[in-house]
């Protein structure tokens, strides 16, 4: 009988400049060094059974972030929790650990939006920025360019808001749709406001589930 | 000081897998830099992503933070976009523990396996804000040291480099470090007379090199009273531990698996082979001792993949009981074992397809030469009928991809030993094409032979680079059509190796020059700066690289002895101009000079026959 465990984790420090698929590999090592009955797919290159919910651009923080580990015998996941715990880089740390229904689709496709807060350096006044964000959400399209693909952004985006301001820096809040084939960027948002030539640091504060509706 | 996280951000998402330049690895080890006297920095001058592959620095890094008062963190080369976004941003070269700039430790100590790393020595110190030259640093600077197998050769860098360690290092750094701590306030000069006396050390200020009319080494004589000569390479009579708790990046590296070093040193003596002369004499570790450390680096890293590290997995003596325990142990928990440079024989098929447990990616073989005469010059005999029908096995049991490994340029080469690589090659497509029809595939890599220190090649000259493009394209011509595919090494950039290997001391000042102009990662092709490099060394090119060197030249190396006697070497050089080769010195020994110099320390973990009369 096999489990399917549900981790709730966030990421933070020098493990962000890891990408998605390193970090699978670091989450993959981790559960192997804890002693953990990992589930793998059958053939001659055998796949772990880790899904995580949403890839994490390099570089970004994430508060909320979640995985599904397959296990080959159930195990509690207090005790699961403990055993990876001290397994995990600096920088990876599990907010809570439960098991999830098997029958459930795949996490990826739970996922339908992400929350990210954004902290970017500008000499800018908070109210041009204001003004810059209003513009956006009342435009009926963003057509864009990213690895010589054309998009358009404004569907991709549900929020946008002007969170607060520091010496220098204003911080803002946005809510970006993360479906398979139809997920925004944040750093996509920031460069249509013109904020993206100073430095910023992005936060995934968190991600909506098909389950909890919008 | 220690440089804010947040300082670096600003130049990480700048910068191409910002990953490289934030450490974090699990088993990384943070001492507490306060009261923890005694700092080295363990500096590898590649990408990270080949030095934490490397297992030379891995070991140094285990056995110096297991010592009272002694704390060892990293640092690699900075790809040049980083290296830029930290020139950019007045920020100092820092290590990766704990992002302190190099210039706070005490010791520095650089991993030099190849010589084309030259000027990211001089890059690193540079970007660590250090005076390049020896001679202009003080006793408040850093002690730059150095190893690897470059460095049985250290003079193209004795310039840049405060002490040499010739040798294997698990031991001699202990001795290093202790003499450091005796002598850490005195002048530089103090400082490095004491390390100096340490055995295996070599303090390149200390010894004063004269030349001939003719550009040749006169003589080479210590300028202190009591200081040894020639240095000695540093052995390990038996194998230390193996270090388990290994680094597991997080990020993808090239070789990213666990590594056990099963053997060190090699009985073959292919006469090319640097490393077959410079790691004598051949140690084996116990095979319970391997199983062990397997077992603790599986615990310890999570790694899925594990590689028994040696110069010829096959000669292991115990390498089939080995694999046989570890399919047994490992096999249902999915563990790859790898087992590089597998002789062209049918026992190491057998092996190969024990560790493979079905899946078949690429086999690799190493033939060099593609005449049985040719393989006699260089020693490494390997019957033609043999290498095919071994070959032939490989495909059938199911592998569709072959990789070859040849040279050209080997000294006594003819035109038809060329052809016959061809024709060598077109023989394993057809093997292949019995057994798998058009998915067959031939990788054949060909490299120009470099002659090297320390080997009984040193005498030869290396091929003019018409003749390596000649040679190439004749290659190229006569294997034609599909199933084969086929590389070369730049002619340039192996000019350049062959210089700096057999280099002098003056030529530190066209490494200089070559980095003054921008010359950087010079090993990778396409960082390779061409112009830099020939404004820098074209006029010594032919001097250093393409000379045949009379018997009695004095080399600039010739004060390092690694063991193996220059008698002995010209003897086999002999042998190899007469086609003679020399068999296994396990089937009876050779008198290289290690059992001479050596001999008293042997144990029974030495693959060395008792030493005959005439040896003795």
């Amino acid at each position: 009988m096999s489990q399917r465990l549900r981790l709730l984790y966030a990421v933070d420090g020098p493990i962000r400049y890891a990408s998605h698929l390193d970090q699978m590999r670091i989450w993959e090592r981790a559960v192997r060094r804890a002693g953990l009955p990992l589930v793998y797919s059958a053939g001659f290159t055998p796949h772990p059974q880790i899904h995580v919910a949403a890839a994490l651009p390099v570089g970004v923080a994430g508060r909320a972030e979640w995985l599904d580990l397959w296990l080959e015998q159930p195990v509690d996941p207090t005790v699961a929790r403990a055993a990876l715990s001290p397994q995990l880089p600096a920088g990876l740390t599990i907010r809570d650990a439960f098991p999830a229904d098997p029958a459930e689709p795949a996490l990826p496709a739970q996922v339908r939006a992400a929350e990210y807060h954004v902290s970017v350096e500008t000499t800018e006044p908070v109210a041009e920025v204001r003004r810059r964000v209003e513009s956006l959400l009342a435009a009926e399209s963003l057509p864009r360019q990213r690895r010589g693909r054309s998009y358009d952004l404004r569907p991709l985006l549900q929020r946008l808001w002007v969170e607060g301001e520091g010496e220098g820096t204003v911080r803002l809040g946005m809510v970006l749709s993360a479906r398979e084939g139809a997920t925004g960027r944040p750093d996509e948002v920031l460069d249509a406001l013109g904020l993206a030539g100073g430095f910023f640091q992005i936060e995934r504060r968190a991600l909506r589930l098909a389950a909890e509706g919008r | 000081m220690i440089i804010p996280f947040e300082q670096l951000q600003r130049l990480l998402l700048r910068v191409e897998r910002p990953g490289r330049y934030v450490g974090g690895e699990v088993n990384a080890v943070r001492k507490p830099w306060d009261i923890t006297p005694t700092r080295v920095c363990l500096a590898f001058p590649d990408v990270y992503d080949l030095g934490m592959s490397n297992l030379g620095l891995m070991v140094l890094y285990d056995i110096l933070n297991r010592l009272d008062g002694v704390l060892a963190e990293r640092t690699y080369a900075p790809w040049p976009d980083m290296a830029a976004a930290l020139r950019g941003s007045g920020l100092p070269l820092y290590s990766l523990e704990t992002y302190r700039p190099l210039a706070e430790f005490d010791i520095i100590g650089f991993s030099l396996p190849y010589e084309t790393l030259y000027t990211n020595l001089l890059e690193m110190l540079d970007l660590a804000g250090l005076p390049l030259l020896s001679a202009d640093r003080k006793s408040h600077h850093p002690l730059v040291i150095a190893g690897g197998h470059a460095t049985f050769n250290p003079e193209p860098v004795a310039d840049f480099v405060d002490a040499f360690v010739i040798g294997e290092g698990e031991e001699v750094i202990v001795e290093i470090v202790r003499a450091f701590e005796r002598v850490r306030d005195q002048s530089r000069e103090a400082q490095l007379l004491a390390l100096a006396q340490v055995p295996g050390v070599y303090v390149p200020r200390f010894y004063d090199v004269t030349y001939h009319a003719d550009g040749t080494v006169a003589e080479v004589t210590p300028n202190r009273p009591g200081l040894p000569f020639p240095i000695r390479r540093r052995i390990v009579t038996r194998l230390p531990p193996p270090p388990t708790r290994l680094l597991v990046p997080n990020i993808a590296i090239t070789h990213d698996r666990g590594t056990v070093e099963i053997q060190r040193g090699c009985t073959r003596g292919c006469r090319f082979c640097h490393a077959g002369f410079v790691t004598r004499p051949l140690r084996e570790r116990p095979l319970e001792e391997v199983l062990v450390a397997v077992d603790d680096i599986l615990a310890a890293t999570g790694y899925e993949e594990v590689a028994l590290l040696s110069l010829s997995s096959a000669d292991y003596s115990q390498i089939g009981p080995l694999v046989e325990r570890l399919m047994e142990r490992y096999g249902e928990r999915r563990l790859s074992v790898s087992l590089p440079s597998l002789r062209l024989e049918s026992f190491s098929v057998g092996l190969a397809d024990a560790v493979s447990r079905g899946r078949r990616t690429g086999f690799t073989f190493a033939p060099e030469a593609g005449t049985e005469r040719l393989r006699a010059v260089i020693n490494k005999a390997i019957p033609a009928g043999q290498l095919l029908e071994v070959v032939g096995e490989v495909f059938r049991r199911g592998w569709r991809t072959v990789k070859l490994y040849f040279m050209i340029g080997l000294p006594g080469e003819e035109p038809e030993d060329v052809r016959a690589i061809a024709d060598l090659v077109q023989a394993v497509r057809a093997e292949g094409r019995r057994a798998h029809g058009r998915q067959a595939q031939v990788n054949v890599t060909v490299s120009t032979f470099i002659p090297k220190p320390h080997t009984p090649f040193q005498w030869a000259a290396l091929i003019s680079p018409e003749e390596m493009r000649s040679r190439q394209r004749l290659l190229r011509e006569s294997l034609r059509g599909g199933g084969v595919k086929l590389s070369w090494s730049d002619a340039r950039l192996t000019q350049l190796e062959a210089a700096l290997s057999r280099g002098d001391r003056r030529l530190g000042a066209a490494i200089h020059r070559a980095w003054t102009l921008g010359a950087r990662f010079d090993s990778w092709d396409e960082q390779f700066d061409e112009e830099a490099w020939a404004a820098a060394i074209a006029p010594t090119i032919a001097f250093y690289a393409h000379r045949e060197r009379a018997r009695e030249e004095r080399f600039p190396w010739d004060h390092i002895n690694t063991g193996v006697h220059r008698s002995y070497l010209w003897q086999q050089w002999e042998m190899s101009r007469q086609g003679h080769a020399q068999p296994d010195c396990r089937t009876g020994c050779t008198g290289c000079g290690i059992l001479a110099e050596f001999g008293a320390q042997q144990n029974e973990e030495w693959v060395c026959p008792a030493p005959s009369k005439e040896h003795g």
